[in-house]
Parts: C-alpha cells; sequence; structure tokens
C-alpha cells in the first residue's frame, strides 16, 4: 500500500473545494443541524449562541461547550464546523480533539489575543478566518488558513458590510494581477503580507483558497447578491433561526445560492416564507459593537 | 466531433472539472436543470455532500431523467467521491436521493471526519505501466461490494476506490485536485466510444 499523508494542506483546503457553491449554517441544538441537514446545508457551524444573541447578551463569548458540538456531529452527517476565538490555540486543540470538520478562528466569539492569530500549520483539522480585505486574507492563509470568509458585521440581519469587504477584496486582487512584476515586492509590504502568496494570487488570478461570504446574510436575494459578487458560497449566521419559519428560510436560501444568476427562481423562493430575521442599521453601532474589526 | 460533457454545478470543484474537461478535448458545460442536461452528452457529478446533492438533484427532476438516459441512451456519467454515492444501487446507513444505477454499496465517509482525509498515489489498472495517480480522498467514500458488472479499476487500502460498469465510471477521490488529467481524458475516450462519436 501507498503511503499516505493526511493534514496536507492539499486535503485542508480540499474539504473547502467540495463546499462551494453551498449555504453553511449557524446550528445550536442537534434539531436545528437537522433542518439545516433537510434544508440542504452543505456543512453546519455549531455554536452555543447564534451571532444575534451573542451581541444580545454581552461580556466574553467563547468556544461552545464540547457537549453541544458531540451532539450536533452526532445528529448530521454533513461536515460540523465550530469557532474558537482568534488566537485561542488551546479552544482550537480542543476542537481538534473533538474532531470537528472545520475550525472558524471567529471574530464573533471574543478575541483571546490581539496581536497573534493562530498557528493554524500546527493542525491537522483545517481553519477559515474572516478577512475585510485582501491584506487580512493573505495574512490568515500565510498563518495556514485554508478557507476564507469575507467579513460581513455578524448578527446584524444587514448585508451591507458583507458587499463592502467582498468588492473590496475583489477590486484589490484585481489591482493586484495588473501590478506589474517588479511592483509586487512592494505591494506586499503595503498589504503586509508574504510576496510569495502575492505572486501566486497575480500567477493564478484569483485567491489561493475558497472565498465564502459571511455575516448578515438574511434573505434569500442576499444570498444571491453575494454569489453574483463572486464569492464561493454563503455563511448564514442568525438569519435563518432568527427569521420567522427557519425551515422555510433555510430552503429558499438554500435555492437562491444555487441558482444565483436565475431572478425567477429567487422571485419563487422569496414567496410567503415569513419575516426575515430583524435587522440593525450599521450606524446605531458603537465601536466596540462592531465585531468584524477584532482580528485583522 | 466535439464532445459536450456536463459538470453537474451544485456544489463542488466545478470549475476544476471542467478544466480538465476542456484540457482533456472535450466541451464542458455547466448543468443546474434539465433544460442544460438536455444540452450534453455525457456527465460528471462532483464531489459535496451526498445528502444535498442528491437532495438537490432530485428537486430539479435531474435524478429521473439521468436515471432513464443510463438505462435507455447509455449515459455516460461519471461520479466522484459523493457522485460515486449518488450512482451507487446501495448505501450503508442513511441513503440520499440518487441514480443508484450502479450495482455497488458504498459506504460514506468511511476513512472518517475529515482529520482522516487524506492523499496517496494509486496504481490504476487502465493505466497499465504509466507512473501512479495522485488521489485526494475527502472524507471519502468506500466501495464495500460489486457485483458482477462491475470491473474494479483501483483499491486503496484492500477496498476498491475506482471501478467502471457500462458507460458509468466511479472513484472515491478526486482527480481534479490534481494536475493530472489521464482519468478525465479516459472518460472522455469512454465518452466517445459509447456514443461512436
Amino acid at each position: 500500500m501507498e503511503e499516505k499523508q493526511t493534514g496536507t494542506f492539499n486535503v485542508k483546503a480540499g474539504l473547502a473545494e467540495m463546499l462551494k457553491g453551498g449555504v453553511i449554517m449557524d446550528v445550536t441544538t442537534p434539531e436545528q443541524a437537522v433542518i439545516a441537514e433537510k434544508a440542504g446545508a452543505v456543512a453546519v457551524m455549531a455554536l452555543e449562541r447564534v451571532p444575534a444573541d451573542i451581541r444580545a447578551a454581552g461580556g466574553v463569548a467563547r468556544m461552545a461547550d464540547p457537549s453541544i458540538v458531540k451532539k450536533i456531529q452526532h445528529a448530521v452527517s454533513i461536515p460540523v464546523m465550530a469557532k474558537v476565538r482568534i488566537g485561542h490555540f488551546v479552544e482550537a486543540q480542543v476542537l481538534e480533539a473533538l474532531e470537528v470538520d472545520y475550525i472558524d478562528e471567529s471574530e464573533v466569539l471574543t478575541p483571546a489575543d490581539e496581536q497573534y492569530h493562530i498557528d493554524k500549520w500546527a493542525f491537522k483539522v483545517p481553519f477559515v478566518c474572516g478577512a475585510r480585505d485582501l491584506g487580512e486574507a493573505l495574512r490568515r492563509i500565510a498563518e495556514g488558513a485554508a478557507m476564507l470568509r469575507t467579513k460581513g458585521e455578524p448578527g446584524t440581519g444587514n448585508v451591507v458590510e458583507a458587499v463592502r469587504h467582498l468588492r473590496a477584496v475583489n477590486a484589490q486582487v484585481r489591482r493586484l494581477i495588473n501590478t506589474p512584476d517588479d511592483e509586487l515586492a512592494d505591494l506586499a509590504k503595503e498589504l503586509r503580507s508574504p510576496l510569495e502568496i502575492v505572486r501566486k494570487v497575480k500567477e493564478t488570478g484569483r485567491l489561493p483558497v475558497v472565498n465564502f461570504s459571511a455575516g448578515g446574510i438574511a434573505s434569500p436575494a442576499d444570498a444571491a447578491l453575494m454569489m453574483q459578487l463572486g464569492a464561493d458560497g454563503i455563511f448564514v449566521g442568525s438569519g435563518i433561526f432568527k427569521s420567522q419559519n427557519p425551515e422555510a428560510f433555510a430552503r429558499a436560501i438554500v435555492r437562491a445560492t444555487l441558482h444565483f444568476n436565475d431572478p425567477k427562481v429567487i422571485a419563487e423562493v422569496s414567496e410567503n416564507i415569513g419575516e426575515a430575521m430583524p435587522g440593525v442599521e450599521m450606524a446605531t453601532l458603537t465601536p466596540a459593537d462592531r465585531m468584524q474589526d477584532r482580528g485583522i | 466531433m466535439e464532445v459536450r460533457v456536463g459538470v453537474l454545478a451544485i456544489q463542488g470543484d466545478v470549475r476544476e472539472h471542467k478544466n480538465h474537461l476542456a484540457l482533456a478535448g472535450a466541451t464542458p458545460v455547466e448543468v443546474r436543470t434539465l433544460k442544460d442536461l438536455n444540452r450534453v452528452q455525457a456527465l460528471i457529478i462532483p464531489g459535496g455532500e451526498s445528502t444535498t446533492i442528491g437532495m438537490l438533484m432530485a428537486e430539479e427532476g435531474l435524478i429521473d431523467e439521468i436515471s432513464s438516459r443510463v438505462q435507455n441512451d447509455q449515459f455516460p456519467v461519471y461520479g466522484t467521491c459523493a457522485g460515486l454515492i449518488v450512482l451507487a444501487r446501495d448505501v450503508v446507513g442513511l441513503s440520499p436521493a440518487r441514480v443508484g444505477l450502479m450495482d455497488i454499496t458504498a459506504d460514506r465517509n468511511a476513512y472518517g471526519r475529515q482529520v482522516s482525509s487524506f492523499e496517496t498515489k494509486l496504481r490504476i489498472s487502465v493505466f497499465h505501466d504509466q507512473p501512479d495517480f495522485p488521489a485526494v480522498f475527502i472524507r471519502a467514500p468506500r466501495i464495500t461490494r460489486y457485483g458482477p458488472g462491475v470491473t474494479p479499476l483501483a483499491t486503496y487500502d484492500g477496498s476498491v476506490v475506482m471501478a467502471e460498469q457500462g458507460a458509468l465510471l466511479v472513484s472515491a477521490f478526486h482527480p481534479e485536485m490534481s494536475g493530472d488529467i489521464r482519468i478525465h481524458q479516459y472518460f472522455v475516450e469512454k465518452v466517445r466510444k459509447t456514443l461512436k462519436v
């Protein structure tokens, strides 16, 4: 038998590649996980509270109780992801011991380290990280992230920040591709990112890993908007289980993500699904409320 | 002559399969709906999550149409990873909606969770003395039984991980994740032979 290698970057990034085109849903109970799986979620994110409730509760938000993660792993056959605090490598060790399929080093939880993110190369389980711009994205890849999500403002039901950041990353990738080779080193410095990864983006014409959109996506049209803007897939946090009819919303968002270029289908799936989660206007958030500014 | 090979574009490595198909001399076409399916002469079902893919295929009416074309017109289909499960007649444990026309039993996530995903090199019988194939297994299934009409093409750790039956081809691993296009070439050749084009 040939030698096998586990935990390679290929294998880590590979799972994210398989999720492309899909919807990953935040769930807090096994029952919600089953609803998500039945609705066609491609993976679930196991949490103690959805971002809207974390926002409401205040205080320090930590990794979920392992018993919640285990129950959710037991309830579904799709991949189960879970969140750790930025820089909290022991929470990540715990989730690796639980064999979660992906770890989200997430600004939704209260950061544990204001300077350093987790050294993600030290783990066999792959990591997804958030980014608001290309520099953040490439720094996370340099630390070993095998998947990205452009940040929105979690738990707000307001898609404006998700749009801003996906557009920003796309615009910077376009600029990078058009930068002459002899100016790349300078651009890498400006982006505070390794030159080697900057060169790779230019060579391939795109980000080296899959990039989902997250934060504030609350309707089927929101999901299709992010897909048309070039996201590889969608994370929906509070948008499903804070809506009036989670089953209907979950199915509608899955179908709108699949048929993101077909307005007739988006119209059809948006009909009679009840009210979306209540939204929050960005201007009402204080700087301390803004999760996206954490871990940059 | 041109061969139009569809790539089921619900989830997974749609772009990578399309690139490999183009390099193998076929014209790749994304398939999401029945209308798309009617434009193609063969189909690749990529990896992803079989429960999700099966459900969304059924909703679009794709399962019934693919089944009928496989049975009536020898429609060539290649299923990788989740695609293998979609083509398998029997599945261990919870069984997702599927085409189910290949006489095999598939064990989903047979190697365990993502920490157990791996890459290796495989000897593939139809490539004879050529170098081994770089194979990536992501939460992969395993073929635990195959009927008399099925030809195993590769094994790993004692289980069959690639096989064919008539116009159907399956692999538990992802050939599109390496730069090696030999399996796509093999499938395109199979399509040409089956359809005599």
